[in-house]
């Protein structure tokens, strides 16, 4: 069942297009941001308010990369690997992460605090190598300064 | 420099905050909107048409000149759309995150007057997912400027009514190619769509519709305040206007800076990059962003603009440089970048979903010292078989520009490869094969 | 005309096409996926790579998508140039990284436009050398099979199902080289024409589950040329056999009225031939439920006994081919021969001829190209179920014509899609309960069938204030008839569509009247079109039967392919049989009128015999065997001339062939003489040679009965046709009507219809097949009909009982087929939540249906759709009695 919250910014968000699906990924989102994941029950939720199929809306949401349709962590870790933290040496990131939290891509860690994901470049190639927590972008990492920034996220 | 001649960035707060809207309007803003809301649609085409403005989305398309398909007058179709496209995710580029951030009113000033040009009513800010805070400073800008009246009716005193509206996307590369991120806005699949018919006259929800990079956007209230013929001048060589350049990699100083069109490359590296870290020497670079060909040391004269890259043998693209060193592997980075790309097709047309794809297995091949002197052939055949016009879009075609120039430029290193049956770059104290290693 | 130059060859071509359009309607072998003839262009898979240049000097070109690229005037392009030759070599071999290469076991091997491709570019050498991806298939129902693995991502699927079907239960899932076909999760595909995706789909991805039991290569099986029997559209098919086994139906080209596709009762009905339920030996009944086998001869000497003594009457039947049900009432005598349809039925079919004799009925093409459309009482997705497929799309047309200024081809799919959106021409429908083309509709209007006849005369009288007057009407219904009169007037290709589904005469009255006021006001392209229930149904009213009711009294009866009981009411039937009457059954399955019967004749199936059938247009259209009846088995007609024979009956005894019996028919009936040409007759030859029914790669020719006899028996005689059961005979192009299936040299899947038309999607060559039976006569237009129903009085506990139609289960044939029958519902008695209510019911339910003062139990459902006052039943399962519907009849909460 959708929140009585999350029914109202989706319906807010249905008047800025002239068709009702059009609206699909920004409830999507939204349903995502307070439930972290889109489960196939959320998904029909929002296919039923938007007049949609499954199939349609799945069609939409195994599209994009930033809408998850597995369960993730507490706090999901994106982290960039294209080409210019890449050249700065992302892997040591990488490697950190998977040392200390024992997860690489696509994994959540046993208490469920982190998930990681790969991230395309996100934008900072001036403060390469860096990663995104949740809403936050952390820049020029290193494993010292990755380890700080972990504690911070409980 | 003189302030004018940094248009786009003059007025950022030091301290990195947003400039408010009576900030804004201090430094000068909105009066480019109130100046063109005098003009007539057909007026302000012309002068961005003759101010020289290109698109700053990659492919520098004229401005103006994309205006003028847009049908105008009481009989063309209605709502007529304009796309910001804020999607920004060509690997390397970081530029518009800059003008987001920092200037949002004056992304909304450009949208204004680009509408006030096709006479667009509704307007949206397809912004990248994971640009948070630009998204919350943009809906901060939005707020205001819908409360100061500049948007949703009859606005500065003229028969002037647009909406705005911010979509924040749920991320793909393709949503920033603009017919995909037409589908996109649709809530669909960010598929490219067939051109023609191009969207000034068949896009958004079949309307007719302009999408415009930020950057390009943000050039506008300049142009209507201080005139074509100043920004024409602002330019060093060929191209008009100035540019955000950027360089990211093993340079001293990686960041990003306003400067005239045209300014030549080795400047951008010695002057504003600081050239590169100690005990580095530059292979090679990507002038701008990750789908534009290799340009090496001997090009360091070229001016910075669409026209004289090309000549050089690439694309000036977004003009954020991706400097490639001595010390990291050629190979292993266009292993990289040729990943990202195969990630990110959209599946759709055979010769992008197949051949990136493979390009890229051949890739890491190659860094795992399993790489063959045929492998040679399959990739420059997967170059060709990429060429524009061969797909249906310009990602697959971007995709091997990288690829097609390391192959001509780093063929030694990929000889190295098959000879040594290892990365050559891996392993050693300072090497560096990059993120696999 | 446009002339192009291919490889300096100048060709005139259709300037309003695209390059691969013209090259292949040309002849060209330019390979393709992605684009499909009535799909159009998306240039997804990018395959029909060509060279253009720019003009006679430019010999370095650029490579262009031909189905992308429009023609113009004077261009210059090349097929064989070797940039593109390469480039179509490489597509294949893109396709071909993660493509599996099980053709041996895969179901589309040696039909497979891939396998086609694959050697038309000669792409033969693998140098992709690492893994590929793999998929999970899922179960989409017992019709369609999924192996995801063989996919090449031409999209075509999605696009078929989808934007040409209207299926929203498939779609394509994931990114990149990791696209997914299929359904959100495992499930029957909803859509009634998921059957297509089998020959849409150009590689194994999507094949036929049933033909999967019983599985052989497309070159194995033996095709005829036929036409579908499980509806009155008349869709043209090619049935396939091998060692007596119906295996398959795929669809066979005709561009009036399937073109591409089928439904998918007419694709998987075909399993009743195989049905354990077949008749196959002649029976006598000597006691209640015993039978004594009888050998061919003395069965036709009883029967022939019987029809010498005189006092016999005949039911024929709209299932029975032309030919058969004529055999009938010659044996018989007209005066003595019956409808085997109910008085309300034939009345209507009669009507329905008189209209095709005022106005030709549309094609389906016809209806495609509709810019406004009112369906007026028919479910036609669940009685004419192709005809929807067409009306779906011609809710297009409007917003089509409006994108001519932005110079958009139609054939540019998506771009004409995305620019028209959602926008959708003028479709009204107004049914008794919901309909599966509600979901296109501008507005539907869900009512008894007497109130949507009122609505449609309301409609001709808003158009033409000469046509009557509706009393009473409720102003929304007048209102309504408003904007459906306005929405028909101001289109150019109005279409009205109704049908026999409520048995109602006055429905069809007020959408004759509609169609005749819109050509009164000079709208010349206004159609009418009624779709009529079984294939034959028109013919049969052609014979000029007279009605069921009147079949009384004779001493003896000889019913044809035709089980009364679903034809008239259970007691009625048994009054008929009662007492010492001889009831002489024929018919290819068993049912409860042949276990009555006296004597069984087993009558070849539909796809064991030859014979006529008339469509709802009053098309003829022949259809020939695809192996001889087995055993005793033979066709109806010859049982009948056999009986003729013993009975000393000159007329018949000398027919050796069916065009002896069609030379009688034409000589007795002259009005029907043009079935003659319904197909070239017999001894057509082509070359002196007849037409193959076997490709020419059938294999095991020699050994397929070398269990018997190690000496190759010769082919079975067939005095009937021109076709031949064997793989000899003439190679070159039979005439259209002839032609058993589709295969032209490098084209093996059913693509190769490419080779048989004169233009893509066009004609056949040689001209559709097919006659009109009813060519408007020239005289007036005829008068409005002015018999305009009473508003629906209700009754007092009492209901409106309706039919309700499914397009698995209300047709019989069909029924015996497994896999239509697990998608066929259970009986059930259906209400509208408030009328459930009122008598405190609750769905699933038992409830006692009063019916003629017998009870029946049924479980109850709510169909929210269904009008006040109305209930509804399933039309046509053998579980529910024959019922003369609509009906009033009371309801009752029921026991157990
Ligand atoms: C795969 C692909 C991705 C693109 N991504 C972006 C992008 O993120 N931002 C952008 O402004 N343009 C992007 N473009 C270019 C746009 O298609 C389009 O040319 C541009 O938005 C037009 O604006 P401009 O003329 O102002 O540059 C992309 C193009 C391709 C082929
Ligand atoms: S080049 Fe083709 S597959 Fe690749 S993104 Fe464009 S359309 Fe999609
Ligand atoms: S058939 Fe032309 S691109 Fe697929």
């Amino acid at each position: 069942m959708l929140s009585a919250d999350e029914r109202r910014e989706i319906e807010a968000e249905i008047p800025r297009y002239p068709q009702r699906q059009a609206a699909c990924i920004d409830a999507l989102k939204i349903v995502q941001r307070r439930r972290g994941w889109i489960s196939d029950e959320s998904l029909r939720d929002i296919a039923e308010l938007l007049g949609m199929t499954l199939d349609e809306l799945d069609a939409v949401a195994t599209f994009y990369n930033l809408i998850y349709r597995h369960p993730v962590g507490r706090h999901v870790i994106l982290l960039c690997n294209s080409v210019s933290c890449w050249i700065v040496g992302y892997s040591r990131l990488r490697e950190h992460l998977r040392r200390r939290l024992g997860i690489d891509f696509g994994e959540t860690t046993p208490d469920r605090r982190f998930t990681l994901l790969p991230i395309v470049c996100l934008g900072a190639c001036d403060h390469a190598p860096v990663l995104m927590i949740d809403q936050d972008l952390h820049r020029d990492l290193d494993p010292a300064g990755l380890e700080r920034v972990l504690e911070s996220y409980r | 420099m003189h302030p004018d001649q940094r248009p786009l960035t003059r007025d950022l707060r030091p301290d990195g905050e947003a400039l408010s809207l009576p900030g804004y309007e201090r430094a000068g803003g909105y009066q480019g909107i109130r100046q063109a809301l005098r003009l007539a649609p057909q007026e302000i085409i012309q002068l961005v048409t003759r101010s020289g403005l290109r698109g700053r989305g990659g492919a520098g398309f004229p401005t103006g000149q994309k205006w003028s398909f847009v049908p105008l007058g009481p009989a063309a179709p209605r709502p007529k759309y304009l796309a910001a496209n804020a999607d920004e995710m060509e690997p390397g580029t970081f530029k518009d995150r800059l003008l987001l951030e920092a200037t949002p009113h004056q992304l909304l000033e450009g949208m204004m007057i680009a509408a006030r040009a096709i006479e667009a009513e509704i307007a949206y800010v397809f912004l990248r997912g994971e640009y948070v805070l630009a998204a919350q400073r943009i809906q901060r800008a939005l707020a205001e400027a819908y409360a100061a009246g500049y948007l949703g009716g009859h606005s500065f005193g003229a028969d002037f009514s647009l909406q705005i509206y911010l979509h924040t996307s749920a991320g793909r590369y393709m949503c920033g190619e603009e017919t995909g991120l037409l589908n996109a806005l649709e809530g669909k699949r960010a598929n490219p769509r067939a051109k023609p018919p191009y969207p000034q006259t068949s896009g958004l929800f079949g309307k007719p519709t302009i999408v415009q990079n930020v950057e390009t956007l943000c050039c506008l209230p300049h142009i209507v305040n201080h005139g074509a013929e100043w920004f024409r001048s602002l330019g060093l060589a060929a191209d008009a206007g100035t540019k955000l350049y950027g360089a990211s990699g093993k340079v001293k100083r990686p960041g990003l800076w306003e400067l005239p069109m045209g300014t030549p490359l080795g400047v951008l590296l010695e002057e504003h990059a600081g050239g590169m870290r100690d005990g580095l020497k530059l292979r090679g670079l990507l002038p701008g962003g990750a789908s534009t060909d290799f340009l090496t040391p001997r090009h360091l004269d070229v001016p910075m603009d669409f026209t004289n890259v090309e000549k050089a043998g690439s694309r000036l693209g977004t003009g954020t440089m991706i400097i490639l060193d001595d010390r990291t592997c050629p190979v292993g980075m266009v292993w990289n970048l040729e990943d990202f790309f195969a990630q990110e097709s959209c599946g759709w047309c055979t010769p992008c979903w197949s051949g990136l794809r493979w390009a890229e297995r051949i890739l890491a091949a190659f860094e795992r010292g399993q790489g063959a002197e045929s492998d040679l052939e399959k990739l420059d055949w997967i170059v060709k078989f990429c060429a524009p016009g061969n797909t249906f879009c310009a990602l697959a075609p971007g995709a091997v520009e990288p690829l097609s120039s390391a192959l001509r430029y780093f063929h030694d290193d990929f000889l190295a490869h098959i000879r040594e049956r290892r990365c050559p770059y891996r392993g050693g104290s300072n090497g560096n094969a990059g993120g696999e290693s | 005309m446009a002339t192009i130059y291919v490889d300096d060859r100048p060709c005139r071509v259709d300037p309003q096409q695209n390059l691969l359009h013209v090259c292949l309607s040309l002849g060209f072998n330019l390979p393709y996926f992605c684009w499909h003839p009535a799909l159009g262009s998306v240039g997804a898979c990018r395959q029909c790579a060509v060279k253009l240049f720019r003009d006679a000097h430019d010999r370095r070109g650029k490579l262009v998508m031909a189905c992308m690229t429009p023609v113009a005037d004077g261009a210059r392009i090349s097929l064989a140039d070797p940039d593109a030759l390469a480039f179509r070599a490489g597509i294949i071999e893109g396709m071909m990284h993660n493509h599996p290469h099980d053709c041996p076991v895969c179901d589309e091997g040696g039909e497979c436009h891939l396998q086609d491709m694959t050697v038309m570019t000669g792409h033969d050498y693998r140098r992709y050398s690492f893994p590929k991806r793999t998929f999970r298939n899922q179960y989409l129902g017992p019709l369609v099979n999924h192996e995801m693995n063989r996919c090449i991502q031409c999209y075509r699927c999605v696009r078929f199902y989808r934007e040409y079907a209207g299926g929203r239960d498939f779609n394509v899932f994931g990114i990149r080289n990791l696209v997914y076909f299929g359904r959100y999760q495992d499930g029957v595909l909803e859509n009634e024409f998921a059957g297509n995706l089998d020959e849409v789909c150009p590689t194994g991805v999507f094949t036929d589950a049933t033909h999967k039991r019983h599985y052989t290569r497309k070159w194995d099986l033996q095709f005829a040329p036929s036409i579908c029997i499980h509806c009155g559209v008349g869709c043209n098919l090619s049935p396939g056999e091998r060692y007596g086994l119906l295996r398959r139906i795929v669809n066979r080209y005709h561009q009036d009225l399937n073109s591409y596709f089928l439904c998918d009762r007419g694709r998987y009905g075909y399993e009743f031939v195989n049905s354990e339920s077949r008749l196959r030996q002649a029976r006598l009944g000597i006691a209640a439920g015993k039978w004594q086998s009888l050998a061919a001869q003395p069965a036709a000497a009883w029967l022939g006994k019987l029809l010498a003594a005189g006092d016999v009457i005949g039911i024929g039947s709209p299932r029975a081919s032309l030919e058969a049900n004529y055999a009938l009432r010659l044996a018989v005598g007209p005066r003595r021969f019956f409808a085997g349809v109910s008085d309300v039925e034939l009345r209507l079919l009669r009507l329905a001829a008189d209209l095709l004799r005022r106005q030709p009925a549309p094609t389906l093409r016809e209806m495609e190209s509709a810019d406004a459309v009112l369906v007026l009482g028919e479910d036609v997705t669940n009685t004419a179920p192709r005809m929807a497929l067409s009306l779906r799309q011609a809710v297009r047309q409007q917003p089509l014509a409006e994108l001519e200024p932005l110079k958009i081809p139609v054939w540019l799919d998506h771009a004409a899609r995305e620019a028209a959106q959602e926008r959708r021409g003028p479709f009204y429908i107004a049914t008794p309960a919901a309909t599966r083309l509600d979901d296109i509709a501008a507005e539907t209007w869900h009512a008894a069938p007497g109130e949507l006849a009122r609505l449609g005369f309301a409609v001709a009288r808003v158009l033409d204030e000469s046509a009557p007057a509706v009393a009473d009407l409720p102003p929304p219904v007048q209102a309504l008839a408003g904007r459906i009169a306005a929405a028909l007037s101001s289109a150019r290709r109005p279409l009205v569509v109704s049908g026999l589904a409520c048995r109602s005469a006055a429905l069809l009255e007020a959408s004759a009247n509609i169609a005749l006021a819109l050509r009164r006001s000079r709208q010349d392209h206004a159609r009418l079109a009624i779709a009529v229930p079984e294939a034959n149904s028109l013919g049969l009213a052609l014979l000029d039967p007279r009605p069921l009711s009147e079949a009384a009294g004779a001493e003896a009866l000889i019913v044809l392919e035709n089980d009364l009981y679903r034809r008239a009411s259970a007691s009625w039937v048994d009054e008929l049989l009662a007492g010492e009457r001889r009831l002489i059954a024929l018919d290819c399955l068993e049912h409860p009128t042949t276990r009555r019967a006296s004597l069984v004749l087993p009558a070849a199936a539909w796809s064991e015999d030859e014979g006529t059938f008339v469509n709802y247009e009053g098309r003829a259209q022949r259809y020939f065997a695809a192996c001889p009846p087995p055993g005793e088995i033979q066709s109806s007609w010859r049982w009948l001339r056999d009986a003729m024979r013993e009975a000393g009956r000159e007329a018949a005894a000398g027919w050796q062939s069916l065009d002896d019996l069609l030379a009688g028919l034409a000589r007795d009936l002259p009005a029907l003489a043009p079935v003659l040409n319904a197909a070239p007759p017999a001894d057509f030859r082509m070359a002196g040679a007849r037409i193959p029914r076997q490709p020419h790669r059938y294999s095991g020719r020699t050994a397929i009965l070398a269990n018997l006899d190690v000496s190759e028996p010769p082919p079975p005689p067939d005095p009937d046709s021109p076709l031949a059961y064997s793989m000899e005979g003439n190679p070159d192009q039979p005439p259209a009507a002839l032609l058993p299936f589709a295969w032209a040299p490098g084209w093996n899947s059913y693509q190769a219809w490419n080779k048989f038309q004169e233009e893509i999607y066009g004609p056949l060559r040689g001209g559709n097949p097919g006659v009109l039976l009813l060519a408007p006569e020239p005289r007036p237009a005829g008068d409005f009909f002015r018999n305009v129903p009473p508003p629906l009085a209700g009754r007092d506990g009492e209901w409106l009982l309706l039919p309700l139609y499914h397009i698995f289960g209300s047709e019989m044939l069909s029924r015996y087929a497994p896999a239509i029958r697990q998608l066929s519902p259970a009986p059930y008695l259906a209400l509208s939540a408030a009328d459930a209510g009122s008598l405190g019911l609750h769905a699933g339910e038992n409830v006692a249906l009063w019916l003629d003062g017998r009870a029946i139990t049924l479980s109850l459902k709510i169909r929210p759709d269904l009008p006040p006052g109305c209930a509804g039943v399933p039309a046509g399962l053998e579980a529910l009695p024959a019922l003369e519907l609509p009906a009033w009849s009371r309801i009752e909460r029921g026991h157990g």
